[in-house]
């Protein structure tokens, strides 16, 4: 029984080569892996190999052959007894998936934010609520959690014994012990990926930055192997992993300590990316991360850490991921924001109130998933969108929404969107530039008046 | 490194040493046809074959337990088939159809399986190891006495995330075993040329990390060293270093037209160190198996692959609706 050898593809990208030269003749007896010819490609010349052996009966091209497309015979080999080269059919093309040309054009582009989101949990009317700070909150949430769930623990740069570098881990050492309380070495590529490990080994692992431009030492490792990995195994392995940490501007600490990461984060399917302004959303969300079972970017602000806001008192208070809040009410405008920019957006709607404009504050809180609908509710009613944010203009979180609404709220719009955002500059350390640098105020109220034709 | 001549009597018994000449011979046949099935565009991307490789995984296997874990990077076939995972299923993800072990959806670098417990084939260099290293550390948190086997080759060597894992692992005492594939050759650059020091095994004497060379062509002492090391690292000694001095017959990748070496360098080894030759002379010497027997195995094994080609070929590729699913655990 005679075997074809076919010219194989040699590169993912090969579709011909040349046949430069035989190293074997007709009625030559070959082994598996002895060299049968050189080929050259488009890249480079390559020996190919015998897979079986055998004896070669026909040489079926001649040497300097040009343009030999893939899978063309080149030789004919004769089995030793029959059975060791079963003949292989050429490939069949596969056709290439049907698709229906009338099906109508989405409005948006799909995006696989195909987590179920949560209700947004009622509270009782009769709930109280006390001033408790960011830094609190979290740490708060991190301990009942912890209490709750034994495979849950916290690692990072000085989390146990100095209690946190911003504070946030106060007390849980104390508690929680150092099997659970982990400080690590300054080594942000190694422990992100220890942890993504210790989340496919079963456990449940937050790990702090303590600075998210820190935590750029381990961006592959977040979304190469944490964000990626459920999908590259066909859904067996999943990353329950909350990446947690100071994100943005802190105040004079200039450029390599001065950067909001939402944009980067949100655009990576796998993830998901929440942004906490206030404390009760901060404790809430964190909760959430914290039991969500997929890997959690969650971005903290270290202006916001010792600001004090109402949080309900209530056991077991969760905030649902990918849900907006409205912070305010208005019927002129809608401002969109997150993170410490919602400060910029609520100033800047009480000075809108007193010129009689009443914007509606959303806050987004999850960046990813997005809550869309949200935005789009609001802007089919105030007609107006202005969105703030801290990080740099260019594919902003700002430039995503403004796309959302020309799409799915074009009809609506009775202005063009407009994004506040930094600027579009490294943060500059002088008092007077990283002001200039950073998004304003007053910036928003000019960008609201802009759109309210005012 | 020097030519092996085969004992006279192995230190293993007949059905071990059976073992392992099927499993080496399984792999290299498998790999093999997937080069084959790679020439024919039934493969595409980037393909990683572990000929000459072989004794290094089944040696390995043979010193794991119930229980242990293990991780690699891009050339991982023979892992997965060492570990018993199906090669039906492997060669299906290699063809990328809806039958492999990722659905379609991973490709030669990337197969996983939960209930072998392989986590992986990953596609970055180093980035595995401290996976590797986070997989014991849920061990050790949990309290049982699994030891993960963490490999790596030549090249990740010298990736800066492997000195912080091993300062981590040691620091902490985790129960890891860091196997160095060295092949000798990091892609195209030889190890001479891209490490300052080539004496790999030696790496963690700085974290206090031991280490020790092994002949990666000889299974039996692949296995024995692995066994020792996984002891110490059972115990609760923290991290042991094998660095297995292996080869690989084929290029880095399929694409890889192998100009950094000498056909007669590899035909040399091919010869004289082959890891599947040394336990067939092995069993022939001991009497274990005649010419005849090793023959059915051979032809048993061709039937096994043949299949799993089959297999490969004739699984659907995935439904679009894959597309959008296991982005998001729910």
């Amino acid at each position: 029984m005679a075997t074809e050898i076919l010219m194989p593809a040699l590169s993912p990208t090969m579709e011909e080569g040349t046949l430069a030269k035989w190293l074997v003749k007709e009625g030559d007896n070959v082994e598996s892996g002895q060299i049968l010819a050189e080929i050259e490609t488009d890249k480079a010349t390559m020996e190919i190999e015998a897979v079986d052996e055998g004896q070669v009966q026909k040489l079926l091209v001649t040497e300097g052959t040009e343009g030999i497309s893939v899978n063309t015979p080149i030789a004919l080999l004769v089995g030793e007894d029959g059975f060791l080269v079963p003949p292989i059919d050429k490939p069949k093309a596969i056709a290439p998936a049907e698709r229906s040309s009338s099906r109508e054009l989405p409005r948006t582009p799909p995006i696989s934010d195909t987590a179920p989101i949560a209700p947004v949990p009622e509270l009782p009317s009769s709930a109280s609520f006390r001033q408790q700070t960011v830094r609190e909150a979290l740490r708060d949430a991190m301990a009942e959690e912890m209490r709750r769930d034994e495979s849950v623990f916290l690692m990072g740069e000085e989390v146990a014994q100095y209690q946190g570098a911003y504070k946030v881990s106060q007390g849980l050492l104390e508690e929680f012990g150092d099997r659970r309380v982990v400080d690590t070495p300054i080594t942000e590529h190694g422990f992100t990926g220890l942890g993504v490990g210790a989340a496919f080994g079963g456990l449940r692992p937050i790990v702090e930055f303590m600075t998210f431009n820190f935590g750029m030492q381990a961006i592959d490792q977040i979304i190469n192997s944490a964000a990626k990995t459920l999908y590259m195994s066909g859904g067996q392995m999943g990353c329950p992993i909350v990446f947690r940490g100071p994100n943005g501007a802190a105040s004079r600490v200039a450029a390599q300590h001065s950067q909001d990461f939402a944009a980067w984060y949100t655009q990576v399917p796998g993830l998901k990316v929440v942004q906490p302004f206030s404390s009760a959303d901060a404790k809430g969300l964190l909760k959430s991360a914290i039991r969500d079972p997929n890997p959690v970017v969650f971005l903290e602000n270290e202006i916001l850490y010792g600001r004090s806001f109402d949080v309900p008192v209530v056991d077991d208070y969760l905030v649902p991921i990918g849900k907006a809040r409205t912070w305010r009410e208005g019927n002129d405008l809608t401002i969109v924001s997150f993170g410490t920019a919602m400060s910029r957006a609520l100033e800047a709607a009480e000075s809108l109130a007193k010129e009689g404009i009443q914007a509606e504050i959303v806050d987004l809180r999850s960046l990813r998933p997005m809550d869309t609908d949200a935005i789009v509710k609001s802007v089919m009613k105030t007609n107006r969108c202005v969105t703030v944010e801290e990080g740099w203009p260019i594919c902003s979180i700002g430039n995503h929404i403004s796309a959302v609404l020309m799409e799915q709220a074009f009809d609506w719009l009775d202005a063009p969107v407009t994004n506040c955002a930094g600027k579009d500059v490294p943060m500059p350390y002088a008092a007077n530039l990283e002001k200039l640098a950073l998004v304003t105020t007053e910036e928003v109220v000019a960008a609201a008046k802009s759109v309210c034709y005012r | 490194m020097p030519t092996r001549k085969a004992v006279s009597k192995p230190k293993a018994t007949a059905d071990e040493l059976l073992h392992y000449y099927r499993q080496m011979l399984l792999i290299r046949r498998f790999e093999e046809k997937a080069g084959q099935l790679y020439g024919m565009g039934l493969i595409g991307g980037f393909c990683h074959l572990y000929i000459g490789q072989e004794a290094v995984v089944v040696g390995l296997e043979a010193a794991a337990q119930k229980g242990d874990k293990r991780i690699t990077a891009y050339r991982d076939h023979g892992h997965m088939l060492a570990c018993g995972m199906d090669a039906k299923g492997v060669m299906a993800e290699l063809t990328g159809r809806a039958d492999g072990y990722s659905r379609g959806k991973g490709g030669s670098m990337h197969m996983f399986s939960r209930e072998k417990n392989f986590f992986g084939g990953h596609g970055i260099v180093g980035a595995q190891v401290p996976i590797g290293a986070g997989l014991a550390f849920s061990d050790k948190y949990k309290g049982n006495d699994c030891v993960t086997f963490t490999y790596f080759g030549d090249g990740a060597a010298n990736q800066g995330q492997v000195y912080e894992t091993f300062n981590m692992s040691s620091l902490w005492k985790l129960p890891v075993v860091f196997v160095i594939e060295n092949n000798q050759y990091a892609m195209g650059t030889s190890v001479k040329r891209a490490s300052s020091t080539t004496e790999l095994h030696s790496r963690g004497a700085a974290f206090e990390i031991g280490g020790e060379v092994v002949d990666g062509m000889d299974v039996l002492a692949v296995r024995d060293a692995g066994k020792k090391a996984a002891e110490h690292a059972r115990s609760g000694k923290g991290p042991y270093i094998l660095e297995m001095k292996t080869y690989r017959y084929r290029g880095h990748s399929m694409s890889d037209p192998a100009k950094y070496r000498t056909r007669e360098e590899v035909q040399n080894i091919r010869s004289k160190r082959d890891p599947i030759d040394h336990v067939r002379d092995l069993l022939i010497n001991a009497d274990i198996a005649d010419e005849g027997t090793l023959k059915s195995i051979d032809q048993q094994i061709k039937v096994e692959v043949n299949d799993s080609a089959d297999f490969a070929r004739s699984s659907p590729e995935p439904e679009d609706s894959e597309l959008r699913t296991d982005i998001y655990a729910h």
